[in-house]
């Protein structure tokens, strides 16, 4: 029972990465109805980028919010330069851009940061915590959620109250309306792309002490975010969340109860082959499409 | 223009040259060279299943790596467990993979474009664990692998192992290019090419979507299946890590850079697959990937029909203006 419970919490822990990176290609979808594959990619490049301005000696907050803003400016020049010219292109087209992204940010990290396994600082050790539930959550992993719905709380505050979240929300859900009453609706979905990558830079500085960083460090993480906004419904953002939770949940639970470690992506292609197949909204696409 | 029509003799002139070309690099080049030549004629007919169901049928698939390491698998422990010859391993492959094939057919016919993508994506992350689980174990070899005994020429044929890998591996990408040619000069290419273009259209004009469909993914996947057998019977080896993701992103980057819908374009992405790495190796270790994502990008910007399909507007518009 203990291990159970060990296991749920540990899978809510990585299951908040998996829901900001899922709330990322939620963000893309809504707003160009593309599958950013890259966005791992670009997110671990963010990251390398975050321990090199730790090592360059500035404090630990200081660069998690500078790396922030460099993703985002990241995010913002990568819809500028390419995807805002394949918004009329077919699905080959668009698809072969994103992939070509993955690659060269994947190539670019390997380059730029070196190939070997690094480690990567958490905020959250050595303050002398011993962790929460008796020592079952580490220090970490309890900072680590605490960040992540920090995020997610600031996010949906951004676009219920903001008049650039109300914006983005508008040009996603009808671009010539938007356009009509003067929002300038290319520069919201360059924003859009801006925020998802800086949700996922904050994804790989919460994962990288974790799984340690390398150039394909979020491979793997980027798959249960997919599984995770389908999940939810990829239109949807608080059932991204939802899913993003539920899928580090399940991914830990099958992998120690099910089908082992040795499966756990198989896990991950199952659950998206079976949410497009049987429920291709997602478990909370209809409610939403009315809501927001 | 009526005077340029190729006649008979020139076509067969034309053939015979192809052939020449195709049989040369055996007697010219050796070892390393010689197996690098094989392994593009094995990516070669892989880039031809892919672009059936890509290229033509608009299907975007970033797993047909799975359908290679099928084959590859299939032919191997036909060989290793089984004692079969090598060369009647190959229908076998092509066989399971297009049984695969149509089976991942019916559930892609619910997802189009990106979705598709992602599901076929997720199946190359997945293919090198589920390779190297336990349950499959005792066919696959596990982390190991299986190793194979490589062909030989048949007796009284003066050639070297590695000169009748590379003859035996173009004779049978040959014998499919030439399948696939015929199979898209008839109406199955124009029910592709309408399913890709105008879905609606297609259907409205009589044309059976899910069975289009599922047949192109069952021919595409057999085609790379036999690519797979053939690729494992040249290394004489297969194991987990070669099937990984980057196998299927190859695949898909040579048959964009290539040409997607071109036969022609399935070889010149062959050469692309199989040299720019090397070549860009000699700068770093981590250049393929940039030069692969760079180049990519750059071609789907510049040349949106490929390599292939730059050339032939090059000569179109060339005879244009000398026919003006």
């Amino acid at each position: 029972m203990v291990g159970l419970l060990h296991q749920t919490l540990s899978g809510l822990a990585t299951g908040g990465v998996y829901a900001s990176l899922a709330l990322a290609l939620v963000m893309v979808h809504r707003s160009t109805h593309h599958l950013n594959f890259a966005q791992g990619e670009m997110a671990t490049f963010s990251t390398y980028i975050a321990l090199m301005l730790i090592q360059a000696g500035l404090p630990y907050w200081v660069a998690f919010a500078l790396t922030v803003v460099i993703a985002f400016a990241l995010g913002v020049a990568v819809e500028r330069l390419l995807m805002q010219r394949m918004a009329r292109a077919s699905p080959l087209a668009v698809v072969g851009v994103v992939i070509g992204l993955l690659l060269l940010f994947n190539g670019l990290s390997g380059w730029l940061f070196g190939f070997t396994i690094k480690q990567f600082p958490s905020p959250f050790e050595g303050n002398g915590g011993g962790g929460a539930f008796g020592g079952m959550v580490s220090d970490h992993e309890v900072g680590m959620t605490a960040v992540t719905i920090a995020v997610l709380i600031a996010m949906s505050l951004f676009f219920r109250m903001t008049k650039l979240g109300l914006a983005m929300r508008a040009a996603a859900l009808n671009p010539e309306s938007s356009r009509l009453l003067g929002i300038r609706v290319g520069a919201t979905l360059a924003a859009g792309w801006g925020v998802a990558a800086g949700l996922g830079a904050i994804a790989g500085m919460m994962v990288a002490p974790i799984v340690f960083l390398d150039p394909n460090m979020m491979a793997g993480v980027l798959l249960y975010a997919f599984a995770g906004a389908l999940l939810g419904g990829i239109d949807n953002p608080a059932g991204a969340v939802a899913g993003g939770f539920a899928v580090g949940v399940i991914e830990n639970l099958g992998g120690a109860y099910l089908v082992g470690t040795e499966l756990k992506l198989t896990l991950a292609l199952v659950i998206i082959a079976t949410v497009l197949v049987v429920r291709p909204a997602g478990l909370f696409g209809h409610v939403t499409v009315r809501r927001v | 223009m009526s005077g340029r029509r190729p006649t008979r003799l020139l076509s067969a002139a034309v053939v015979l040259a192809g052939a020449a070309v195709l049989l040369a690099p055996a007697f010219l080049l050796s070892g390393f060279h010689l197996f690098q030549l094989t392994m593009m004629a094995v990516y070669a007919v892989a880039i031809l299943g892919l672009s059936l169901v890509t290229g033509y049928t608009g299907q975007v698939s970033l797993g047909h790596g799975a359908f290679y390491a099928v084959g590859a698998y299939a032919s191997a422990i036909l060989m290793t467990d089984f004692a079969w010859p090598y060369w009647t391993t190959l229908p076998v492959a092509g066989a399971m993979c297009a049984a695969f094939g149509f089976a991942v057919g019916f559930p892609a016919l619910r997802l189009t474009g990106h979705y598709l993508a992602l599901v076929t994506f997720a199946l190359a992350v997945a293919v090198p664990q589920i390779l190297r689980a336990h349950f499959a174990e005792g066919w696959s070899g596990g982390v190991q692998g299986l190793v194979i005994v490589g062909p030989e020429a048949p007796a009284g044929l003066p050639l070297s192992p590695d000169q009748w890998t590379y003859l035996f591996t173009v004779a049978v990408a040959a014998v499919l290019f030439a399948l696939a040619r015929n199979l898209l000069a008839g109406r199955m290419r124009y029910a592709m090419v309408a399913i890709r273009d105008q879905p609606l259209a297609a259907e409205a004009a009589g044309i059976d979507l899910a069975r289009v469909k599922t047949r192109a993914f069952a021919l595409s996947a057999g085609c790379t299946g036999i690519a797979g057998a053939l690729g494992a019977i040249a290394v004489q080896f297969v194991a987990p890590d070669s099937f990984s993701v980057q196998l299927s992103i190859a695949l898909f980057v040579g048959l964009v850079v290539g040409g997607a819908a071109s036969l022609p374009g399935a070889v010149l992405g062959a050469a692309f697959v199989q040299f720019v790495p090397n070549l860009s190796e000699l700068v770093n270790k981590n250049a393929p990937g940039v030069v692969y994502g760079v180049l990519l990008v750059a071609t789907l910007f510049l040349m949106p029909h490929g390599v292939a399909g730059a050339l032939r507007g090059a000569v179109t518009s060339r005879r244009g203006r000398s026919n003006r």
